[in-house]
């Protein structure tokens, strides 16, 4: 007779991921079930964000709780219970986006809601994942639902190339964090994040070389997830090709997934030795931020721009995984709730602005919409500013935070090149606002690919990136409470 | 009653009012705009008349909690040399809202920009925490950047974009020094805070006073600006808006030097003897360079920004002269220069 144990665990503590899943299926229900004519209606859209918010509802009713299930490699706590919040906010502000843009792509099908949700699952699963293999499944979940995603518009070569560099180049980055996990589990003896900690206290520190492999083996793998250098070739052409909506959920979504397995893996499991690792983090951050600033200097595509403006943002969040400390942790979880806004938000301005199979996407584009639109450009001022770490918006907060946390750990060094960087970024952010206010229009803008869903999200990432600027207060001893968890 | 608050806040409250304004409505705007700036201007009166000249304490003082989390509060307040670039900047904003009478492209966005440019400029002089000081600091950038680069003159997008990057090159390493302050006012208070006048009481070693002496004073001598800092000057001010180089000669640029005696000095007075050969040569370089450059100048605008680099060049040398006679006439010859040079722009 062997012991069979039956897995216990709190249907409470997956009732937001069986939400989702919920929501995804009903979604694809209507979709078959209902009439061509029906579909071209917005009720998928609604729907999907109907999921989202009860999703919400029930992160919202389960803060302040810890609870394990599977035995204990799964658990609900304030921290996963924040990044749930922050891939919610994102996964809801895509589909707002989305839904007059898929339709003018022609690629209006049911799937795409229902990819974007099964891939929150795959986010929240990471967040929550208290071992390593937990961590493993949900990328994989986020990540096939985003190779999809990618290719959505299946009809154009340029996405479907996107797709598909995405797809190898993804597996065999994961084939790298799966090595890793082998290896730590064969020199630990275990894959849960608390053990492998007990497991380095008791031997007084990291000396199985073996160890140190497979912690570099996951940083591999988590690297290319976040888009830091050098495992950030995918990237440029990746945002390119994917459909906009795709590329604003991707610049945001898995960077805030791929941070909040990184800070948990990190610091639960190898908190207690992190100057093993921090070196290696070190030279990353400064290696991301350089790279992606300097080269977004010379884009003149404004979605390739933004993809590398988004690794100089993964570079600026690596310096708070390299302070180690109570704050940047928290200023990590401040910043991803900041970029979102001023991300999504830029990226909904130029769904507004472009027109189908992306014509009107470089910069030049822009030129004279400051009076034009005067509304539409002021949106877009903010977030470029916003992203420059200008004052008062949401990215000045973000970034004083996480310079703060270099500081406050002695890397004085960092911050100093963490500035330098910002002041290059000013000058590629700026460059927007130069040609939406100085130069004159070359271009009709009519039509403009706007809906009231589109408008809504608009407003929520403005308020959003004045509202962590100016008051950021609040939001900031939320974050500071989330990451109690960790240590 | 509230005045900093008010004066500081009121004119973006205006700028939110012209925002709803239908744009053809132009002499609309433009009466508003003014309405706004002269109602400020004499709110900020009671200051002068009720300023208390018997005491060096901070005056009128608001102190809120903002974010408690860092230790960071609104707060407010003013004493004999902030007073003076107050009443200068409500002074001079109304005047060059009447000097942009005639501008007739996109009004409403150059009210706009005149009115967020005096809350950040109000902002900088009244505030005693330096993450507020900061904040007002870089918030008076963008106004100022829309203002050269929308309506100024044939350069005026490299002018802007230079203006934009040079200030903020500077301040950043501004940034980086505050934060360190604050780690170390934490060890040796155990108080997490951002307030000036705790910071005015801890003791540095003068190596630490060096470097965070050296990162505030690159940001204030670009903003000065002190000989090799000024050339973004000449280009800001030639190609900015009449009324932008008035606000720019007037009010923008005592910035600088307010920063060196608001904070410099007290904050970093070791430091700040050591380097009293560096900024006085520095001083005086910039006082015969400006003065025979603008000699030359056949330009009324390039002459007037090389004239300031050249006063503000008596201005820095009288701040590091070190005496009180130094620093009242640095600060005297602030406000007339400002009062000077604003009208000689116009």
């Amino acid at each position: 007779m062997t012991n069979v144990s039956i897995m216990t665990f709190n249907i409470l503590s997956i009732l937001p991921i069986l939400i989702l899943a919920g929501f995804g299926m009903i979604v694809l229900l209507i979709d078959v079930l209902s009439s061509r004519k029906f579909r071209e209606k917005n009720l998928l859209a609604y729907v999907s964000l109907i999921g989202i918010v009860i999703a919400g509802i029930s992160v919202r009713n389960s803060t302040g709780t810890t609870l394990f299930s599977f035995h204990e490699t799964f658990t609900i706590d304030n921290y996963s219970l924040f990044f749930n919040f922050i891939f919610l906010l994102c996964t809801g502000l895509t589909i707002l986006i989305s839904h007059s843009y898929i339709k003018r792509e022609e690629i209006n099908h049911g799937e795409y809601y229902a990819l974007l949700m099964f891939s929150t699952i795959g986010m929240m699963l990471m967040a929550s994942g208290a071992d390593l293999l937990n961590i493993y499944v949900g990328l994989e979940v986020m990540s096939i639902s985003i190779y999809i995603l990618t290719g959505f518009k299946r009809s154009k070569l340029i996405s479907n190339e996107a797709s598909l560099k995405y797809f190898l180049l993804g597996a065999f980055s994961t084939g790298f964090l799966l090595y890793g996990i082998a290896v730590i589990y064969g020199s630990t003896g275990t894959i849960h994040l608390k053990q492998i900690a007990s497991f380095i206290a008791s031997k007084g520190g990291i000396s199985d070389p073996l160890l140190l492999m497979g912690m570099g083996l996951i940083i591999i793998g988590l690297g290319f997830k976040v888009a830091s250098v050098p495992f950030h070739a995918w990237v440029p052409d990746v945002y390119e090709g994917a459909p906009t909506a795709i590329t604003a959920f991707m610049s945001v979504g898995p960077k805030a997934a791929g941070f909040a397995a990184f800070l948990r893996i990190f610091m639960t499991a190898f908190g207690s030795t992190h100057y093993e690792w921090q070196k290696i983090i070190f030279v990353l951050a400064v290696m991301t931020m350089t790279l992606g600033n300097v080269v977004a200097i010379a884009q003149t595509n404004i979605k390739r721009m933004l993809a590398y403006s988004s690794i100089a943002h993964a570079g600026y969040l690596l310096i708070a995984l390299v302070s180690a400390n109570n704050m940047g942790i928290s200023g990590t979880l401040f910043y991803l709730l900041a970029y979102i806004f001023m991300n999504i938000g830029a990226f909904a301005i130029v769904i507004v602005l472009s027109h189908k199979d992306d014509e009107f996407i470089q910069i030049n584009d822009y030129a004279g919409l400051g009076f034009k639109h005067p509304l539409l450009a002021i949106a877009m001022t903010l977030f470029m500013f916003s992203m420059a770490g200008v004052p008062p918006m949401a990215g000045f907060v973000g970034k004083f935070y996480i310079f703060s946390a270099a500081i406050k750990s002695g890397y004085v060094g960092l911050a100093v090149i963490g500035v330098i960087n910002s002041v290059i970024s000013v000058y590629y952010y700026l460059r927007i606002t130069v040609i939406m206010y100085m130069k004159e229009p070359t271009r009709e803008f009519t039509p403009l690919t706007i809906s009231p869903l589109i408008v809504a999200a608009i407003v929520i990432s403005v308020i959003g990136t004045l509202h962590l600027g100016i008051f950021p207060a609040k939001v900031m001893e939320i974050a500071q409470q989330s990451i109690l968890i960790l240590k | 009653m509230p005045i900093l608050t008010l004066i500081t806040f009121l004119p973006i409250i205006g700028a939110l009012f012209i925002l709803s304004i239908d744009s053809k409505r132009s002499e609309l705007i433009r009466v508003t705009a003014l309405l706004v700036s002269i109602v400020v201007f004499f709110i900020s009166l009671p200051l002068y008349v009720t300023f208390d000249a018997h005491t060096y304490e901070m005056q009128f003082v608001e102190k809120l909690q903002w974010i408690p989390s860092f230790g960071i509060h609104y707060h407010v307040g003013i004493d004999g040399i902030s007073l003076f670039l107050i009443l200068l900047t409500t002074f001079i904003t109304p005047i060059s809202i009447l000097a942009s009478w005639h501008i007739v492209r996109h009004v409403k966005e150059y009210m706009i920009a005149m009115l967020v440019l005096e809350t950040g400029m109000i902002g900088v002089f009244i505030s005693l925490d330096l993450f507020l000081f900061y904040v007002f600091w870089e918030l008076m950038l963008i106004p100022m950047y829309l203002l050269i680069g929308i309506w100024g003159g044939p350069r005026r997008i490299y002018a802007a974009v230079k203006f934009f990057i040079y200030t903020m090159a500077g301040s950043v390493f501004m940034l980086l020094a505050i934060i360190a302050l604050y780690f170390l006012n934490h060890k040796a208070t155990g108080e997490y805070t951002f307030n000036l006048l705790e910071f005015y009481r801890l003791d540095l070693s003068f190596a630490v006073q060096f470097w965070l002496f050296l990162a505030f004073a690159f940001a204030f001598a670009i903003k000065v600006p002190m000989f090799p800092f000024h050339t973004w000057l000449p280009d800001a001010h030639v190609e900015a808006p009449t009324a932008g180089s008035v606000i720019l000669a007037g009010v923008l640029l005592k910035m600088g030097t307010y920063g060196f005696v608001r904070f410099c000095l007290p904050m970093f007075p070791e430091a700040s003897h050591a380097f009293i050969p560096v900024i006085s040569w520095m001083a005086i370089v910039g006082i015969i360079y400006g003065a025979l450059v603008a000699m030359v100048q056949d330009d009324m605008k390039k002459l007037v920004a090389y004239s300031s680099v050249s006063h503000l060049g008596f201005v820095m040398l009288g701040i590091f002269a070190f005496n009180i006679q130094g620093i009242e006439g640095g600060i005297t010859q602030m406000i007339n220069h400002g009062l000077s040079t604003g009208r000689s722009s116009l």
